[in-house]
């Protein structure tokens, strides 16, 4: 069984120095000290920067907890995270505050009545029910389909709206 | 009585006969709650399996997608009441794509078929939307249990039908869940007529509810026993609240810092003084100890005390426990620092469980909280301690090894040192000792959460003492994937892994591939495991559902997520694009 798997993993096309073993996978992995304060991989509640930067899911604390923290500094940090949003055929850009939102539903209903329009809460739900397509840009500078990751990693790494149609 | 049972069916008569009819065998086993119990039974022979299916009411189903509805349905066909649990755990922390799956609403089709007279409902981890509770309102007209805990996907409009339709609801029991909170009237959509309730607690939601209407209910409903209140009532209505249901027996407060003049303040105690049997005490969001007093009077029988929302200081929560001396649970913040614990551990003989939750879980640079000398206080004058968790920022080795000498009956220990990887602060060393003593001397541990920096050894602990396992959750520790091959290879009951950040690669998982089949489930993300590896384990194991979470931007061959269950009912039909079941 041990010789299995090693065969099936010399087939496999990894990034990384030729002759290592299953330890080379680990240079791509989310190690706590390795990741710098730029990665995607901040919780909602800390946006300082450390020279540790801190994991999704860690300490774990139950969402519930997270977002019904008695700390004001917690609270007052998720409500300034302003991102510009476009919609196609709209003269002007808006602003809107993630933070102040408690979910995809939560937002889509502020969009739509931001725009005047219907169909964006549809489009979350199902991409292909409705004429719009909600993306947003990454951290990493990639345009990703909203609605996918949970609410709270979403509001961290997206960095601006665009409600295409 | 069944032994008696038993001993007849073994007398000589005809070989497919049993001499004990089957209308008393079923009523016999009607008395057996337990599920274990009651899987046991149905093992013996066929008639004895009929029964059982018969006489069973309660089904307890620990993962929504180990069994169909339809199979259920075909076996049991009595069951009044069910409890479903759906996603994986590590989904309280974010760890599962948001339209991962568990929708209540496949199970509440067919149940309308085959069991439309169902009593009680209740769910963990489960999506719930508002067209799964209006369909719930409209089709079981029996329904009186609703209980969701950290259940996702509705808003208050599904509440609302739930109040307006089932009129013979006894329990409603809204916990800790996504619910989207458009507006409190839902509340106010209990009819006139409507008396029944017994337990309703919806302190986890926000949005304010019409006093009037909570006033009148609570005021009709005279077998009301359980009352969680949310934020928005205030120290004045709740004196009123409490006024019209003395009778209550769990009691969860609002908002706990009104500024009360001196009158209001002697009827609110006055409240309280006339409300002997409560056990069990919540809520007490913002309180401050300018107003804990109140409280005394009701805490000569209280048992259980939740302060998870309050942020208090140690001289406070000891003015308090010396009127709780009968206390046996105990959830606090950790802003009441060691101080606080050596107050529990002088005050609280009785104490079996204390949580210790994190008041800054994300903050580095505050040194805070508590310590191993908090838990260690605890551990001396609270014996009867057998389940724990504690969130704290430093741990030692010997400090663990004197917890568990003198509380050797932990049945469940869940250590959080916060800091990933920590070692014991004094020593340097790992925290294997640590938990190699927590496994040695407590033989009736079920479930350990392990943390701090750990070597392969912690996990050879584990494998070969903890032979009462059934729950384990490591994160960042193990030197390499033996460390999980001493758990599979070790802990014969074992029943949930769940693993995150690990070197633990293909060669640990694929060591316990007939494992897997005798436990519920295992999760492992952030490992070194493969899609390969995971594939094999898929093609061996056939009553295996190997399902993989991939994330944007790793790379092909890496299964950043993985979570396997044994099922009866295949592979998942309703899996999202993000996860694939190989």
């Amino acid at each position: 069984m041990e010789k299995q798997g090693l065969e099936l993993e010399i087939t496999e096309l990894r990034l990384g120095l030729p002759g290592g073993g299953d330890n080379k996978i680990n240079e791509k992995k989310r190690v706590f000290s390795d990741i710098s304060a730029d990665e995607a991989n901040a919780t909602n509640d800390d946006r300082k920067i450390h020279t540790k930067s801190q994991v999704v899911g860690w300490p774990p604390v139950c969402s519930y907890r997270k977002k019904n923290s008695f700390n004001e500094k917690d609270r007052l940090e998720t409500s300034k995270m302003y991102v510009k949003v476009s919609m196609d055929g709209a003269p002007f850009l808006r602003k809107i505050d993630l933070g102040m939102h408690k979910g995809y539903s939560d937002l889509a209903m502020a969009l739509e009545k931001l725009f005047g329009c219907f169909g964006i809460s549809e489009a979350l739900k199902d991409a292909d029910s409705s004429e719009f397509s909600p993306i947003y840009e990454d951290r990493d500078g990639d345009w990703m389909l909203a609605g996918d990751v949970p609410w709270e990693m979403f509001i961290e790494s997206c960095k601006r709206l665009r409600i295409m149609k | 009585m069944i032994m008696e049972s038993k001993r007849k069916k073994e007398s000589p008569s005809s070989a497919g006969s049993t001499q004990f009819p089957d209308e008393v065998l079923e009523r016999v086993l009607a008395f057996l709650t337990s599920h274990k119990d009651r899987s046991s039974v149905s093992l013996v022979c066929k008639d004895w399996y009929n029964a059982e299916r018969w006489s069973r009411t309660h089904v307890f189903i620990g993962n929504c997608y180990s069994v169909s509805p339809e199979i259920l349905a075909r076996r049991f066909p009595n069951i009044r009441s069910v409890t479903l649990k759906g996603k994986p755990r590590f989904s309280d922390f974010n760890l599962v794509p948001q339209n991962w799956g568990a929708d209540i609403h496949a199970w509440l089709v067919p149940f309308a078929d085959k069991y439309p007279f169902l009593e009680e409902l209740r769910l963990k981890r489960m999506t719930v939307s508002d067209e799964s509770l209006e369909y719930l309102a409209a089709n079981f007209q029996n329904f009186k249990v609703l209980s969701l805990l950290s259940c996702d996907g509705f808003s208050t409009d599904g509440l609302a039908a739930i109040a307006t339709h089932s009129k013979n609801l006894t329990e409603l029991d809204i916990q800790e869940n996504g619910v989207e909170d458009r507006s409190g009237s839902w509340l106010s959509c209990f009819p006139e007529s409507f008396t029944s309730l017994e337990v309703l607690n919806f302190a986890s939601m926000s949005a304010e509810v019409n006093f009037d209407a909570l006033e009148r209910l609570v005021c009709r409903c005279k077998s009301l026993k359980v009352l969680k209140v949310n934020k928005s009532i205030s120290l004045e209505q709740l004196q009123k609240l409490l006024t019209r249901a003395p009778q209550l027996v769990e009691l969860g407060t609002g908002s706990f810092s009104q500024e009360l003049t001196t009158r209001q303040y002697a009827e609110l105690e006055s409240a309280f003084n006339n409300c002997k049997n409560i056990h069990t005490l919540s809520g007490l969001w913002e309180a401050t100890a300018l107003y804990l007093p109140v409280l005394y009077p009701a805490c000569a029988n209280l048992t259980f005390l939740n302060l998870s929302y309050t942020a208090l200081q140690g001289g406070d929560l000891a003015k308090l426990l010396v009127h709780c001396p009968r206390l046996q649970r105990l959830w606090v913040l950790d802003t009441v620092e060691d101080k606080g614990l050596e107050a529990v551990g002088s005050y609280c003989p009785l104490l079996e469980e204390l949580r210790v939750f994190p008041a800054d879980p994300f903050d580095e640079e505050i040194i805070h909280g508590v310590t191993e000398e908090g838990f260690v206080a605890v551990s001396f004058g609270c014996r009867r301690l057998h389940y724990v968790l504690y969130f704290c920022r430093q741990m030692t080795n010997a400090a663990v090894a004197t917890i568990v000498q003198n509380c050797p009956d932990f049945t469940h220990f869940r250590l959080c040192i916060m800091n990933p990887g920590q070692p014991d602060y004094l020593t340097n060393e790992p925290m294997d000792e640590a938990f190699g003593a927590v496994v040695k001397t407590c033989t009736k541990l079920q479930r350990l959460s392990v943390s701090g920096l750990l070597t392969d050894l912690t996990f050879e602990y584990i494998g070969k003492y903890a032979k009462n396992l059934e729950t384990l959750s490591v994160a960042f520790a193990g030197s390499s994937g033996r460390g999980m091959e001493c758990v599979l290879g070790g802990c014969p009951k074992l029943r949930k892994l769940e693993i995150r950040d690990c070197p633990f690669g293909n060669e640990a998982l694929l060591s316990g591939l007939e494992k897997y089949e005798s436990m519920r489930s295992l999760w492992m993300s952030a490992c070194n495991v493969t899609m390969n590896g995971c594939r094999q384990l898929a093609r061996k194991m056939p009553r295996l559902n190997v399902e993989v979470m991939k994330e944007d931007g790793s790379d092909d061959s890496q299964a950043d997520k993985v979570y396997v269950y044994r099922t009866v009912a295949g592979p998942r039909r309703d899996a999202p694009p993000s996860v694939l079941t190989l």
